[in-house]
């Protein structure tokens, strides 16, 4: 099972990384959703695949039901998926922010902070 | 996405969503649930509401700007973790109290305050994006302040 | 006085900088009379730094500290032994006299509360410096001295003179810093101490390691530039462009001697072998001869006294490479004398400066009757740099004929340089306290007259006790000259020569450099021409390499930003991608540790094999995606598939979660892309798009492997035990993930909603920039 997901995980790397290569931030900005996903399932077949049994402890008892979930991996995932939504929001905000001010969703053209003639710092003391 | 069935149904879906938000968010602790799923059903509700009837009508209805709401609930998990200080053990350390009420034994905790504050945190933010991005463009954005 | 006593010294170290701190308030309140205030901060460290005089001259050392990092072996200590002392006493005493002329110097400039500061700041870090015990305090308080050295110089920052001269004494001084840093450390690893008291004992295994040479070399770096040696010297007279309390404080009695204090620090551990003794007289008397030439070719009183200030260190560290006891004696006398006498002459070129409104030698002439007291202190501080009789450079330079005076040829080099060096500056002394006020009466831009007390009392009190020394040269032996002549050759030695003169050949050879010295003054019109005339032909010296370096620097660093920062992402993105690639994938290829292939096929059930296909093609249709609609439901699509594969595999919670994230997403999205008319179709050449998905597919190759190889190990279930364990019975919850979360977590959940909530927040701002935009000028692009 471990060996199907590894193969999963791989192909949403590689469709998330093809993504952020692009010139284009709404593709960069697709990437990065894919690239949460891929980074989610990572951790979670990393703690170790079981069917079904949610790690919630039965009513009467103190432990675990042997079988069940590895609780770890799904509380980190938990939150880095909420975390990852807020990013992902930002991101969007910023692509939308950036279009409406600059007039482009292609990354070359955002010169503002690294223009393409930038002159030589002054030489003198 | 302003049709009719969708102005129809959104009130009383809201209301649910909410309700059952809070569901989710109590039950958190022994069953499948908690804050940040609640505060995430909750989010949608007040999403729903606002692509019903408008940003304005969403920020009547929560009365608190979002924002204010987000602050509340961090501000609400900083306190549950900090109460520990005057129990003299360390920061976060679960405080349980079992009063009870009608007969009822009420386990309330520090934790369930902490998970509260996070229902909190996630509601008020998520619904701040929401509506910010819901916002037509070019309106003023009253309201925020 | 024993209990308190480190107490006490701690607060003395850190009186400067209090008064530094204060400085700039006072200066406001009081006006220019803050110095006197300001002055008590040096003064009662000098009174502290003297109670300890019996004590070392008893030949015991004082010690004391704090520990700060213990398991480094990291502490704030000091160190108090002759040589310590007297740079201590002299830093206090000089310090207070120049904080009380600066007020006077510096009196209605509005920077004077900072200049005060500054220099308080450097007298702080000065203090420190010498008293350092560790390694690491010694090294903090060096680069202080530098920086606050940087601050002074540059102190008129509105003019480029100044600010090339602060930056270059800074880049000099401070490289020089850097390599004493490695030094330090080589002398840790192979002693293993971090503390100079402790170093002393431990010469023979440091002289015999291999790293010696190395050690000492870096170690040279350091004092030589900080020292103003030969190659490094140019800085010194650049300096000069700093006010002169500066110059007379930083730049002749003080800090240019921290280079000087380190070598005779050292000279137990590392002397008296062949390179320090063929290295330090070499580029010492290089420096000597080249800083007299260098002074005789000035007009400007100030640079005059600058170029025999690098003679003087010259000679110092000549003396300190002879390492003989003679030797050394000479070094202390000649230290000590130079820091009065120069440190006096400095202030009367500033009070001749700042009364008569020029400082060039050849526009100066019959100030004696309008300035008798300063002409005074003048005449008296030459008296002692030229070493005549009843003064205290006449007993130094009288020890340094003693020492070098030996038979064999280096010796008769090495004394020849020195009689030339000392004619020179003879000549100079004379120069600078006689041409300005001897003579016809020669119009100034400002009418002198005598300065106020505040500019006098400083060049007189030195210049006295330069007399005085000499005079009661018993008691300045026995409390300052042996004790640090015992603390450089690390055995006790006795001073004792005194201004009685003594038949023999250090008297012949003084009487020669008299004579040399004033035949020189005589004809100094004419030597100054030849000076300047045989410079001019050596050619640019080092300062203008300075500058060729510095531009180097600047085009240089330009180069590299334009090649690793071209200002395109996506080349950014390729790079860092491309080298996670080659992480992944090289490593375990190279040391063959590639999972083993799984057994096919697995046993996944019927469900579970449909979600994976979904989620499959939904990443697909998002990467072929044409239009906004498509890319939107194809995102939606992957990512409901990846909640059901999470609630298939044991994870409500996450599944839950991930359903109302990838609503939420789509909402959002799809409220966005609307008005964004953009579509996400890709632009990117076939030959770009292949590079790409290469890069791509060996990414998630990698991630793959890596992935079958961490599966493959056995599982360390220590973590989940513990939170299986203890999350009913101790934490009261049946949901161990939401128990994880909110309890045992709950510091890192903590954190986690601050992030969220800050994401919101950088949201609104970015929607509100628009809007305050909007509302402005609209000049917005």
């Amino acid at each position: 099972m471990e060996a199907l997901f590894s193969i999963l995980i791989g192909l949403f790397f590689a469709g998330a990384i093809y993504l952020i290569l692009s010139k284009s931030t709404v593709r960069i900005l697709l990437g990065v959703v894919l690239l949460g996903n891929a980074v989610n399932l990572l951790l979670f077949t990393a703690g170790r695949l079981t069917r079904e049994v949610p790690p919630i402890i039965p009513a009467g008892m103190d432990v675990l039901l042997p079988g069940a979930a590895n609780p770890l991996p799904q509380a980190l995932i938990l939150t880095a998926i909420v975390i990852s939504f807020s990013f992902f929001a930002f991101l969007l905000v910023l692509t939308y922010r950036a279009y409406q001010e600059l007039g482009t969703d292609d990354t070359d053209e955002m010169r503002l902070a690294e223009p393409r003639q930038e002159p030589l710092p002054p030489l003198g003391y | 996405m302003n049709t009719l069935i969708l102005r129809t149904v959104a009130p009383s879906l809201t209301a649910l969503m909410l309700l059952f938000s809070v569901f989710v968010l109590l039950r958190g602790h022994n069953e499948p649930g908690g804050g940040f799923i609640g505060g995430l059903i909750a989010a949608s509700a007040l999403a729903i509401y606002g692509i019903a009837f408008g940003v304005p009508s969403v920020r009547r209805a929560i009365r608190f700007h979002p924002m204010a709401i987000a602050g509340f609930g961090l501000l609400l998990a900083t306190l549950s973790g900090a109460l520990s200080i005057f129990f003299g053990v360390p920061f976060m350390t679960g405080l349980w109290v079992y009063p009870v009420i009608f007969d009822v034994e009420l386990p309330l905790s520090t934790v369930m305050s902490f998970d509260i504050g996070v229902y909190l945190v996630v509601v008020g933010a998520i619904t701040s994006i929401a509506l910010a991005l819901e916002q037509e463009p070019g309106s003023d954005v009253e309201g925020e302040d | 006085m024993a209990a308190n006593a480190p107490a006490l010294t701690f607060f003395a170290l850190f009186l400067p900088f209090l008064a530094s701190v204060l400085a700039p308030v006072l200066t406001r309140l009081l006006g220019d009379r803050a110095a006197f205030v300001l002055a008590l901060a040096p003064a009662l460290a000098f009174a502290h730094f003297c109670t300890f005089l019996p004590e070392i001259a008893a030949g015991e050392v004082v010690t004391g500290g704090y520990a700060w990092a213990p398991s480094f072996n990291l502490s704030f200590s000091w160190f108090l032994d002759g040589l310590s002392l007297t740079f201590a006493l002299l830093i206090t005493g000089i310090g207070a006299l120049i904080v009380v002329y600066s007020g006077g110097y510096m009196k209605g400039h509005e920077g004077q509360g900072r200049f005060m500061a500054f220099i308080l700041a450097f007298m702080g870090a000065m203090l420190g410096l010498v008293v350092s015990d560790s390694f690491l305090m010694l090294f903090v308080y060096w680069e202080l001295t530098s920086i606050t050295s940087f601050l002074l110089i540059g102190f008129d920052h509105e003019r480029e003179a100044a600010r090339r001269a602060a930056l270059q004494a800074l880049v000099v001084t401070g490289g020089g810093g850097l390599c004493l840093l490695a030094g330090l450390v080589f002398l840790w690893n192979i002693t293993g101490v971090t503390q100079l008291s402790l170093l002393v004992h431990l010469g023979d295994g440091l002289r015999q390691s291999p790293f010696y040479l190395a050690t000492l070399l870096l170690v040279l770096a350091g004092a030589f530039t900080k020292s103003a040696q030969f190659p490094f010297h140019f800085w010194l007279p650049n300096a000069m462009e700093a006010p002169t309390p500066v110059s007379a404080y930083l730049h002749s009695a003080t800090m240019v001697k921290a280079g000087v204090y380190l070598l005779m620090r050292l000279n137990p551990v590392m002397g008296d072998t062949p390179a320090w003794v063929i290295l330090l007289p070499f580029f010492g008397g290089i420096t000597l001869i080249a800083g007299t030439f260098l002074a005789v070719r000035q007009t400007d009183l100030k640079l005059m006294l600058a170029y025999t200030t690098m003679a003087s260190l010259g000679l110092l560290v000549m003396l300190t490479g002879f390492g003989s006891a003679h030797a050394v004696e000479a070094a202390v006398l000649y230290l000590v004398a130079h820091s009065l006498f120069k440190g006096a002459l400095f202030m009367v070129a500033g009070t001749v400066d700042h009364e008569a409104g020029t400082r060039d030698v050849t526009k100066l002439g019959g100030l004696r009757a309008a300035m008798p007291v300063t002409f005074g202190a003048a005449l008296l501080a030459a008296l002692s740099m030229g070493g005549l009789p009843l003064f205290f450079g006449f007993l130094a330079k009288e020890e340094i004929y003693a020492a070098l005076a030996a038979g064999n040829p280096r010796a008769v080099f090495f004394t020849g340089l020195a009689v030339i060096g000392n004619a020179l500056m003879f000549a100079i002394a004379f120069a600078v306290a006689l041409k300005p006020f001897l003579g016809p009466h020669v119009e100034t831009p400002k009418h002198a007259h005598e300065g106020p007390m505040t500019l006098w009392l400083g060049p007189v009190v030195l210049s006295v006790l330069g007399l005085a020394a000499a005079l009661f040269s018993g008691v300045a032996h026995r409390y300052i000259s042996s004790p640090m002549a015992s603390a450089i050759t690390d055995e006790k030695i006795v001073i004792d020569i005194s201004t009685v003169p003594h038949l023999g050949l250090p008297l012949l050879l003084s009487v020669i450099t008299v004579l040399l010295g004033a035949l020189a003054f005589w004809r100094l019109t004419d030597l100054r021409a030849f000076m300047v005339r045989a410079v001019e032909s050596l050619g640019p010296g080092p300062d203008r390499g300075f500058d060729h370096v510095v531009s180097g620097l600047v085009r240089l660093s330009a180069a590299v930003t334009r090649f690793v920062q071209p200002g395109r992402l996506e080349i950014y993105i390729t790079a860092t991608f491309i080298l996670l690639a080659v992480t992944l994938l090289v490593p375990p290829f190279v040391f063959g540790e590639l999972p083993v292939m799984p057994a096919w096929p697995e046993q996944l059930l019927v469900q579970e094999a449909a979600f994976f296909a979904i989620a499959v093609i939904g990443l697909f249709a998002v990467l072929r995606a044409k239009d906004r609609l498509t890319a939107i439901v194809s995102l939606g699509i992957q990512g409901f598939a990846v909640a059901v594969i999470f609630l298939l595999f044991g994870a409500p919670d996450l599944s839950f979660t991930q359903f109302m994230v990838e609503t939420l997403s789509v909402v959002i999205l799809a409220l966005v892309m609307t008005r964004l008319r953009l579509t996400p179709r890709d632009h990117r050449p076939l030959g770009q798009s292949l590079f790409d998905g290469m890069v791509a597919v060996a990414c998630g190759l990698g991630f793959t492997l890596l992935l079958l190889k961490s599966t493959q190990a056995p599982f360390d279930t220590v973590l989940t035990d513990f939170f299986n364990t203890y999350s009913k019975t101790v934490a009261h919850g049946a949901n161990v993930v939401n128990v994880i979360i909110v309890d045992f977590r709950g510091t890192d959940t903590l954190g986690e909603i601050a992030v969220v909530m800050v994401t919101a927040l950088a949201v609104l701002a970015l929607i509100r920039v628009r809007a305050g935009k909007r509302a402005g000028s609209g000049e917005g692009r």
